[in-house]
C-alpha cells in the first residue's frame, strides 16, 4: 500500500476556556491519499474547522494540540517541526481556502500583490516574475482580463471572483494538499457551481489532493470520493460516498441524510434529529450521540463505542455494529423529551 | 422608465380570492454622491413585481443575493416604503394606510427574520419578547398574557419555563422558534418568512421547516417564503416565483417549475443545485459572469447577457419580456419561449428546443419520485 499523503493519528485539540476544557477535536484519525478528494461533513461545532486549522498548526491559545497527536504529511511529522519549518509547509505544500473570501484577502493590497507575495516568499521570485505568475494564476482561475484585474482591490470584486482569487493564491505553489473550509457556503448556488467546477478541474489537472470541509451533503455527493462524518469532536463514520448515501451505518449519518429535503420528497415531513450538538466542554458519556439517537440502549450511555469495521473502507462508531438487531426498534430519543432544540 | 406590466396578474387558483395581491411593486434606492447628497442614480432593487398569495398558501420567492427578494418582502409589510405599485391585503390598500391603520394591520401580517441572533433583543427575556405583541395590540394582560406566552412557547416546541431566560442562552434553532412564537402571538393570517432556516444546521433546519408546516396546517397561515435554498423551497412551497435583478422571471406551481422550467435562468439555477445522489452526473448549465448591478441593469431582458438560450438574438436585448402565461398557471418572462399551447413534450417531439431535462437530472429524479409515490409497487 502506498504511503498516504496526509495521515492524522489521534489528533486532539483542546481549548482551555474559563468555562472548562473544550475538547473540540478529540481523537481524530484519518488519511488522505495523493490526488484524492475527501469530504468532512458535520454540523456547526462538530470540530471540522478546528481539525483543518490543526493540520496547519494554526490553533492559537487558549487552544492547544495535545501531546500524543500525530500529523504526518509527505512522510514528515508536522508536530515535530518548529514554526519556521512549518511556515515553509503552509501555502507551499498545504494551502487553505477559507469560507469568507473577503476576510481571507487583505483589503489594502491589490489582488495581484497578494498572489505575487506568495510566489515571492515561497519561490523567491523577483517582483516582476511574481507579478507575471499572479497574472498567470488569475487567468488559470478564469478571471476575465486578468492583467488589468490584478491591479484591483478585493472590494472591487464580486464574492465569486474573490473566491477565485483565494483559489489562485492557494494554487500558486502547486501544493500537494488544499484544505477547503466551506469554500462555497457564502456564495450563491450558480456561483457555487462555477467555483466547485473550477476546483475540481484544477485539482484534477494538477493532481492536488483536496480535503473539502462542508455541511452540504449535496456538495459532498458531487465532489468527493470518500466522506468522513464528524460529530462532537470525533469521526463517527467513514465510507466511500456511494456507500454512505446508500447504506449509512451510524444513526447520526442516517439522521443527517433524512433531515435533508430530498428531490421529489413530496409533502412528507422531514426527518429530524432532536436536540442539538452538545457543548464541547461537556460531551455526553458513552456514545456522544446517545441522547439524540433513536436506537440507543443502556450500553450506549455507558460505553464509548470504538470505530467498528462495517465493510471494506467503511467504519462506524456505533454499537449497532455488534448488535444490529436493535435497529429494528427505534424509540423517541432522550433529547426529544427535554424539549426540542 | 417603463416597467413591464403583466398582461394579466398571475393568479393562484381560479376560485380562491387572494389574501395578498401585489401589483407592479417598485422599490428604487437612490444613489447619493457628494456632500449635498446629490442623487446620481437609482438602484432598482425591485422593479415591477406582481404576484398573489392565497389564504393558507405558501408562495416561495427564490433567487440569488441581490435579486430583490428580501426587499420585496419588506416592502409588502411596509417595513420599507415602496416607490410605487400597489399591495392589497384582504382588500385593504396597504400602501395607503395611515400609521394607526397600519399598526392594526400588522396584527394580520408578521415576519420571521433570517438571523436568529440579531433579530431578538438581547436585553429582553424571551417571555417579554413574545409578550410585546400581545401588549401592543391589547390582546392580553397580566396573568392571561403570561398564560398565552407559555402556551405559545409550547406550541413552537420550547419549554414554558424558558420564558424568563435571555436569548443568549439558546441555540440558533431555539431562537428561531422564539422568533416564530413572537410572530404567532398576534394570530396573523400571513407571515413573511425571510430566509428563516438559512442560518441553521441541516438537522435543526428540518425541525424548523416541520414546525412551520405544522403551524400552517393547524392555523391556515399563508407564507411568503423567501429563500435561496431550492431544496427547502421544493419541500415547503405550493408555488414558486423566481426573481432575477428585481423582477419575477418565472412563477409556477412547485412541480411544474422543478420539472418543466421555462425561463433559461430558472433552468440554470436548478441545474446548479448539488444533488445529494452520488453517481448522478449532471450536465450543468454553467452561467458565466456575475449578476449585473441593479444600479445599471441590462436593457431588454435583464438576463440576456448570461443567457444560453439557442435562439437568443438582438430582440432579447431590446424587448423587455412580459411575464406571460406560457402554460396554465405557469408564468415566464422570455420572448423566445412559445406560449401556452405548446407543451415541452411537443416541443421536444418537434426537435425545436433543447429539452431542459437534458440539463436537469434533478427534474428526472423529481418525476421518478412522483411516479413511485403515485404507483406504489405491488408487493
Amino acid at each position: 500500500m502506498t504511503e498516504p499523503l496526509l495521515e492524522l493519528d489521534d489528533l486532539r485539540t483542546y481549548f482551555y476556556t474559563d468555562t472548562g476544557v473544550a475538547r473540540a477535536v478529540d481523537g481524530v484519525s484519518f488519511r488522505v491519499n495523493a490526488g484524492e478528494t475527501v469530504g468532512i461533513v458535520g454540523e456547526s461545532g462538530c470540530g471540522k474547522s478546528v481539525t483543518a486549522l490543526s493540520i496547519l498548526r494554526l490553533v492559537r491559545p487558549p487552544g492547544r494540540i495535545e501531546p500524543g497527536s500525530h500529523i504526518r504529511f509527505e512522510g514528515t511529522d508536522l508536530m515535530a517541526l518548529d514554526e519556521h519549518e512549518m511556515q515553509k509547509i503552509r501555502g507551499n505544500r498545504i494551502a487553505m481556502v477559507f469560507q469568507e473570501p473577503m476576510t481571507a484577502l487583505n483589503p489594502v493590497f491589490t489582488i495581484g500583490d497578494q498572489i505575487a507575495e506568495v510566489a515571492r516568499i515561497h519561490a523567491g521570485m523577483s517582483r516582476r516574475e511574481a507579478w507575471a505568475k499572479a497574472v498567470e494564476m488569475l487567468t488559470l482561475v478564469g478571471m476575465p482580463a486578468a492583467a488589468q484585474r490584478a491591479g484591483e482591490y478585493p472590494h472591487q470584486l464580486s464574492g465569486g471572483m474573490r473566491q477565485r482569487v483565494v483559489i489562485a493564491m492557494a494554487l500558486v505553489m502547486n501544493p500537494a494538499l488544499v484544505i477547503a473550509d466551506e469554500p462555497t457556503t457564502a456564495l450563491d448556488v450558480t456561483i457555487q457551481a462555477q467555483i466547485l467546477e473550477l476546483m475540481a478541474d484544477l485539482t484534477r489537472r494538477l493532481g492536488t489532493s483536496v480535503l473539502l470541509i462542508t455541511h452540504d451533503l449535496g456538495v459532498v455527493a458531487e465532489n468527493c470520493a470518500r466522506v468522513i462524518v464528524m460529530y462532537a469532536g470525533e469521526v463517527v463514520e467513514e465510507a466511500t460516498t456511494a456507500t454512505l448515501f446508500d447504506a449509512a451505518h451510524h444513526p447520526y449519518t442516517e439522521g443527517l441524510l433524512g433531515a435533508m429535503p430530498r428531490v421529489g420528497g413530496d409533502a412528507e415531513r422531514l426527518a429530524t434529529i432532536p436536540g442539538t450538538v452538545p457543548p464541547p466542554t461537556a460531551w455526553p458519556t458513552g456514545c456522544r450521540f446517545h441522547d439524540r439517537c433513536p436506537y440507543a440502549w443502556d450500553r450506549c450511555a455507558r460505553e464509548h463505542p470504538p470505530l467498528y469495521q462495517i465493510g471494506g473502507g467503511h467504519v462506524s462508531r456505533c454499537h449497532l455494529a455488534e448488535e444490529p438487531e436493535r435497529r429494528a426498534h427505534p424509540h423517541p430519543p432522550v433529547a426529544a423529551e427535554l424539549g426540542a432544540a | 422608465m417603463t416597467t413591464p406590466t403583466t398582461l394579466a396578474p398571475p393568479r393562484t387558483r381560479e376560485t380562491a380570492a387572494p389574501l395578498l395581491a401585489v401589483r407592479d411593486l417598485v422599490k428604487h434606492f437612490p444613489i447619493k454622491h457628494g456632500v449635498f447628497g446629490r442623487v446620481t442614480g437609482q438602484v432598482r432593487a425591485v422593479d415591477g413585481v406582481s404576484f398573489d398569495v392565497a389564504p393558507g398558501e405558501t408562495l416561495a420567492l427564490v433567487g440569488e443575493s441581490g435579486c430583490g427578494k428580501s426587499t420585496t418582502g419588506r416592502a409588502v409589510l411596509r417595513l420599507i416604503e415602496a416607490t410605487s405599485g400597489s399591495v392589497a391585503f384582504d382588500g385593504q390598500d396597504v400602501l395607503a394606510l395611515g400609521a394607526r391603520d397600519l399598526r392594526a394591520l400588522r396584527r394580520q401580517m408578521q415576519i420571521v427574520f433570517q438571523d436568529p441572533f440579531s433579530s431578538l433583543n438581547p436585553r429582553m427575556t424571551i417571555g417579554a419578547i413574545v409578550r410585546e405583541g400581545l401588549t401592543i395590540h391589547h390582546l392580553a394582560e397580566g396573568a392571561a398574557a403570561d398564560a398565552r406566552v407559555r402556551q405559545l412557547l409550547e406550541e413552537v416546541g420550547l419549554r414554558p419555563e424558558y420564558a424568563s431566560r435571555y436569548p443568549h442562552e439558546f441555540s440558533g434553532g431555539q431562537r428561531q422558534r422564539v422568533g416564530i412564537a413572537r410572530a404567532l402571538s398576534v394570530e396573523p393570517k400571513f407571515i413573511v418568512c425571510d430566509e428563516p432556516v438559512s442560518a441553521l444546521d441541516v438537522s435543526v433546519q428540518a425541525q424548523v421547516v416541520n414546525l412551520l408546516q405544522d403551524l400552517q396546517r393547524d392555523r391556515g397561515l399563508a407564507y411568503l417564503f423567501i429563500a435561496h435554498d431550492l431544496s427547502v423551497v421544493e419541500h415547503i412551497a405550493d408555488r414558486v416565483a423566481v426573481m432575477y435583478l428585481g423582477r419575477i422571471v418565472e412563477l409556477a406551481g412547485v412541480d411544474a417549475l422543478y420539472t418543466h422550467p421555462i425561463m433559461p435562468y430558472t433552468q440554470a439555477l436548478l441545474s446548479a443545485v448539488p444533488a445529494p445522489e452520488p453517481g448522478v452526473k449532471r450536465e450543468r448549465i454553467l452561467l458565466t459572469g456575475d449578476v449585473p448591478s441593479p444600479a445599471n441593469p441590462p436593457s431588454g431582458c435583464v438576463f440576456h447577457p448570461r443567457c444560453q438560450h439557442p435562439a437568443k438574438d438582438a430582440a432579447c436585448s431590446a424587448i423587455v419580456p412580459p411575464l406571460e402565461e406560457k402554460a396554465p398557471g405557469h408564468w415566464a418572462a422570455c420572448i423566445k419561449q412559445p406560449p401556452s399551447s405548446v407543451t415541452w413534450d411537443e416541443q421536444r417531439a418537434a426537435g425545436g428546443t433543447k429539452p431542459p431535462e437534458f440539463f436537469l437530472p434533478r427534474a428526472a429524479l423529481h418525476r421518478a419520485a412522483q411516479a413511485s409515490t403515485s404507483h406504489p409497487p405491488s408487493a
